[in-house]
């Protein structure tokens, strides 16, 4: 093998590599593989000491360095990323559930740096120049490496926190219809927006697909509320009514009420219930009066 | 005309079939009121459901119409707004109070049937 004989030019200190960056590179590469079981153990250990990755074992903690140690040469070597690069993805997926966090993922990162150069630093103490000519062709490769990881832990995290925001946002505005053309909105948690205008739009298509004259949209699942909230609110309604359908807010808490009295919202348009029961009680004296049976209305 | 008024009992149904020009506006309100007259109708059902743009002009149009009937004796019933429709209208704040809206034809003809019976039996 061609590192293979680099090496032992390597190891034989009066053989100095001739050729430029790519023959530097191979014999640190050769060097490393040589002192894999040291240089693993010693960064194993230096990641026990400064106390990271304790929500693993140390066996865990083995096994990963290997792999991540063997990666990273690779890397250095071929000065192609993308094996780590997948290989960092599949790792960060392994461990974020597990709660390791970004400052973590990078110390280790950062460590391996340190415990390599130290190791080379040792190797060539002697030969100063020599040194510096490797570590020029290092730095760049490992600063690389420690970017691409760092990026693919991020990555990988926001990819997460992102499909859960989208999880949460189809979850969180239910449709239902729960009478003949009477439809329930219940609303849970932060409305921004882009999540109000989601809201909206959902609901007048459902309104045009159930036929709906009467919607109950209750807030009790609202913390706050403020005027950019409120006058989503209305704009809501202001829609469902332009689609032919009457609008009941329910469930407005006794610290919401004030707040929007306080913010001077002009919410005269909406009718109000206290809670959900009494706003289905409403919904269905509307429905039927608006569905134009005249039994019904004379009996209620 | 773009516009087609058709008679189903004491009730027209007025179907904009493209975008309204000032001129066809005008027509339209003196044709309902003509014809509200003539049929001795109570009702106006506007079906606006072929517009992709309700405006403020089209807003105001629709007012005109709506009040003029009113002084005829007539009520009417907006119906068709789209749902990106009403979102645009919503957003740019085109209100329309105090004309009355429904989904559809149906559910029109079904307010103007339910207001006719309540007036009789009040002995209005």
């Amino acid at each position: 093998m061609d590192e293979q004989r680099t090496a032992e030019a390597g190891k034989g200190r009066s053989a100095e590599p001739s050729g430029g960056e790519d023959d530097l590179l191979q014999e640190l590469v050769a060097y490393l593989r040589d002192q894999r079981t040291e240089l693993r153990e010693e960064w194993a250990q230096r990641i026990s000491d400064a106390e990271l990755l304790q929500v693993m074992s140390d066996e865990e903690i083995f096994s990963e360095a290997t792999e991540v140690y063997d990666n990273y040469v690779d890397a250095l070597e071929t000065g192609s990323i993308e094996n780590l690069q997948a290989y960092a993805r599949e790792l960060s997926e392994r461990i974020i559930p597990r709660g390791v966090e970004t400052d973590e993922v990078l110390g280790i990162v950062l460590l391996l740096r340190d415990v390599l150069a130290r190791s080379l630093f040792a190797r060539y103490q002697e030969d100063l120049g020599l040194l510096n000519r490797i570590l020029d062709s290092y730095e760049p490769a490992a600063n690389r490496i420690a970017v691409t990881v760092g990026v693919s832990f991020v990555e990988e995290r926001e990819r997460v926190i992102h499909d859960q925001q989208e999880a949460i946002r189809e979850l969180s505005t239910p449709v239902l219809q729960v009478r003949d053309r009477l439809l329930i909105l219940p609303i849970i948690g932060v409305l921004d927006t882009a999540r109000a205008r989601q809201l909206t739009e959902q609901l007048l298509g459902s309104i045009r697909d159930n036929r709906a004259t009467v919607v109950v949209i209750d807030i009790t699942g609202v913390a706050t509320i403020d005027r950019t909230v409120a006058n989503h609110l209305v704009q809501t309604v202001e829609a469902s009514r332009l689609m032919g359908a009457s609008t009941i807010l329910t469930g407005l808490s006794p610290d919401i009420a004030q707040t929007l009295v306080d913010l001077g919202v002009d919410l005269g348009m909406m009718k109000t219930v206290g809670d959900l029961q009494g706003g289905l009680e409403e919904a269905e004296r509307l429905a039927g009066y608006r569905a134009g049976d005249a039994d019904d209305a004379e009996t209620s | 005309m773009s516009v087609a008024i058709l008679r189903q009992g004491d009730v027209l149904i007025a179907s904009v079939q493209s975008d309204l020009s000032d001129t066809q506006v005008l027509e339209l309100r003196h044709e309902l009121a003509v014809l509200v007259g003539r049929h001795r109708a109570r009702g106006i059902v506007i079906d606006v459901s072929a517009l992709d743009v309700i405006d403020s002009f089209v807003t105001r149009a629709l007012r005109a119409i709506v009040l003029t009937a009113r002084l005829r004796g007539a009520d009417t019933i907006i119906v068709g707004i789209a749902p990106d429709v009403a979102i645009a209208m919503v957003q740019f704040r085109l209100n329309l109070e105090p004309l009355r809206v429904a989904l559809d034809l149906d559910e029109a003809l079904a307010m103007l049937d339910h207001r006719g019976r309540r007036d009789t039996e009040d002995g209005r």
